[in-house]
């Protein structure tokens, strides 16, 4: 089944934020997903970020830069978005395997260029931004107080076909 | 246009394109490990689909937390164990027969020319060393590869280093790869396979390939391959001789995979090694690297030898040589964790166990221990670690700690003084 995208973004404005800052091996021995809800992001390194604080807690949208889930292939670190009701990342680029989870687990890694990452960071400044996606149409609309801003985004038929499928392991079982 | 070692791989492995560039791969082997299979097969459960796709292409291994240290981890032991048991996996490695996955499963032959392999583990790209497609995945590949034998991947493209020059005398492959992810940063190589050639590598050992190859990912490579040569068949033969009818032979039929002279690439990166010093880690990336010269009296607590970078028996062979006859300064604690109990067999024998234990070091058993703070020697607030590991991410190996990413004998010699200290200098 279809997970829910888009609702209420933070944003982590910083490149290279790496799977042990989204989810500390420690908590790798958690055998649930379940498990890991209250160790989002802990270790993030991030001037101003609160890990505990209401505006993550709030949050269903996560906004980043370059490289985003880089190192670590642990799958916890989608999930720990997952079980925290975060169903959209969008990033100017991310590391392969962390991309691959995130569609895997029927979940959305939108790419957007520089520019545009750079013009929702911005839209901060008018208020709390709910972003809403249009999986179909590939676009990503982003409001903040009275301002509205639309942006394209491409995604591949194999991710779209996951994302629809629920995952990787629905779209397996089904076809192989 | 000739062909990449990846791209014919790809091509003699294409199992379906469901959709253009998405290329689903059967696969030879899928390797599992304790932290991250049990959530696979705790789901293969719940969907009723307990089953694997071929016993005897699956390996499976508890290395990040062994001895299990407490309910959790022993959980995830018993998991994996009561699964390969339950499934009569032949190739299952627990307590007294276990060791780092990266360093167990090419040690044991598991891993030839050409062949596709994944993990639910990053450092996966180990294994191209051998000229195999060899890849990190999440749980739900590896999930999936358990049931089906399948992995779906958008096709890599090649960055070719060209390795040139002559090593300097105490400058190792672990300096090398630190370098090359300098020039590459810790995304240049995103979605893209790395090819290490050149005469640097065609001369290291296979020991110093996998530590070369073990790096592609810090870079965000999806596999770091080596072409397959006579040092690959040397490794192999014991495991190989009954396939072939000399190591020529083997050797012949291997070369299929070497990327064609007309292959392209997307970048070629041509590095000549002959003025490079050793390299060590600074800050929270891997790409942050220095000159030993200028990271030298960098005060650290903890030095670790080991892990699937460095924990192999060249690597300690090279720690010893600097060690020999000297002791660990008061201010720092040594710990070495001998890769596989192979490994450990081998450096006992060879007197390098007493040397580690005449310096003051701890030796542990097999295990990745320290190199991800989950079970052992994790580091308190504020301290630092001179590390053979591969990743330096800002609580890696413990919460505000710091890790110097460097080579066996850079650490060695900095177990001696307590500061980074590079060991041709002593």
């Amino acid at each position: 089944m279809q997970k829910k995208f888009g609702g209420s973004a933070i944003f982590l404005d910083r490149s290279d934020i790496n799977t042990d800052e989204i989810i500390p091996a420690k908590y790798l021995t958690e055998v649930t997903k379940e498990a890991l809800t209250p160790y989002i992001l802990e270790d993030l390194m991030l001037d101003g970020f609160d890990a505990k604080g209401e505006k993550l807690k709030n949050a269903t949208v996560v906004v980043s830069r370059e490289n985003f889930g880089c190192g670590s292939s642990r799958e916890h670190a989608p999930w720990v978005f997952e079980v925290n009701d975060v169903h959209t990342i969008i990033a100017e680029s991310y590391a392969r395997i962390f991309r691959q989870n995130m569609f895997n687990c029927g979940m959305l890694a939108i790419e957007l260029p520089k520019a545009d990452i750079d013009q929702l960071i911005a839209l901060q400044q008018q208020g709390d931004v709910t972003v809403s996606v249009d999986l179909d149409g590939q676009a990503v609309t982003a409001k903040a107080g009275s301002e509205e801003k639309q942006f394209s985004f491409n995604i591949t038929q194999f991710d779209k076909a996951l994302v629809e499928a629920g995952g990787w392991v629905e779209f397996a079982d089904a076809r192989y | 246009m000739g062909k990449t070692l990846a791209e014919k791989i790809f091509e003699t492995h294409l199992k379906d394109e469901p959709f253009e560039g998405t290329k689903v791969l059967s696969l030879d082997r899928v390797l599992c490990h304790e932290i991250t299979t049990p959530v696979a097969i705790a789901d293969l459960e719940w969907r009723g689909k307990d089953r694997v796709f071929d016993k005897t292409k699956i390996k499976a291994v508890i290395d990040h937390v062994t001895p299990s240290k407490d309910s959790k981890t022993a959980t995830q032991a018993k998991m994996l164990r009561d699964w390969a048991r339950r499934h009569e996996i032949p190739d299952f490695f627990d307590i007294g027969h276990n060791g780092v996955c990266h360093a167990i499963f090419p040690e044991k032959g598991y891993i030839r020319p050409g062949f596709t392999a994944i993990m639910g583990d990053s450092h996966t790209c180990t294994h191209g060393a051998f000229g195999a497609f060899a890849a990190g995945v999440g749980t739900t590949d590896l999930e999936v590869g358990i049931l089906k034998g399948v992995c779906a991947f958008r096709e890599p493209t090649s960055i070719r280093v060209n390795l040139n020059g002559t090593l300097p005398s105490g400058v190792y492959s672990k300096d090398v790869i630190l370098h090359v992810i300098g020039q590459l940063g810790v995304n240049g190589a995103t979605d893209r396979v790395i090819e290490f050639r050149g005469p640097i590598v065609d001369a290291m050992s296979m020991d110093a390939r996998m530590t070369l190859c073990n790096m592609a990912i810090e870079a965000g490579g999806t596999c770091g391959v080596c072409m397959p040569d006579m040092t690959t068949v040397e490794y192999l033969w014991p495991f190989i001789q009954d396939e072939f009818a000399s190591k020529e032979a083997a050797l012949a039929d291997y070369s299929k995979w070497v990327s064609d002279v007309d292959a392209s690439y997307d970048k070629v990166l041509d590095i000549d090694v002959s003025d490079l010093e050793p390299m060590v880690t600074f800050d929270y990336k891997p790409d942050c690297v220095k000159p030993v010269s200028e990271m030298a009296g960098t005060k650290v607590d903890q030095i670790y030898i080991g892990s699937c970078t460095n924990g192999r028996i060249e690597d300690l062979r090279q720690a010893a040589e600097v060690l020999k006859g000297k002791r660990c300064t008061d201010t720092v604690r040594g710990i070495v964790s001998p890769a596989t109990p192979k490994i450990f067999q081998e450096a006992l024998d060879e007197g390098i166990i007493k040397i580690f234990m005449d310096a003051g070091f701890c030796v542990t058993n097999p295990t990745c221990g320290a190199c991800l703070g989950m079970s052992n020697g994790v580091l308190a607030e504020g301290e630092a670690c001179a590390a053979t590991t591969n990743r330096n991410f800002s609580g890696r190996m413990g919460k505000g700690g710091m890790v110097h990413l460097m080579s066996p004998s850079t650490a060695a010699a900095t177990a001696i003084t307590g500061v980074i200290t590079d060991a041709r200098t002593l």
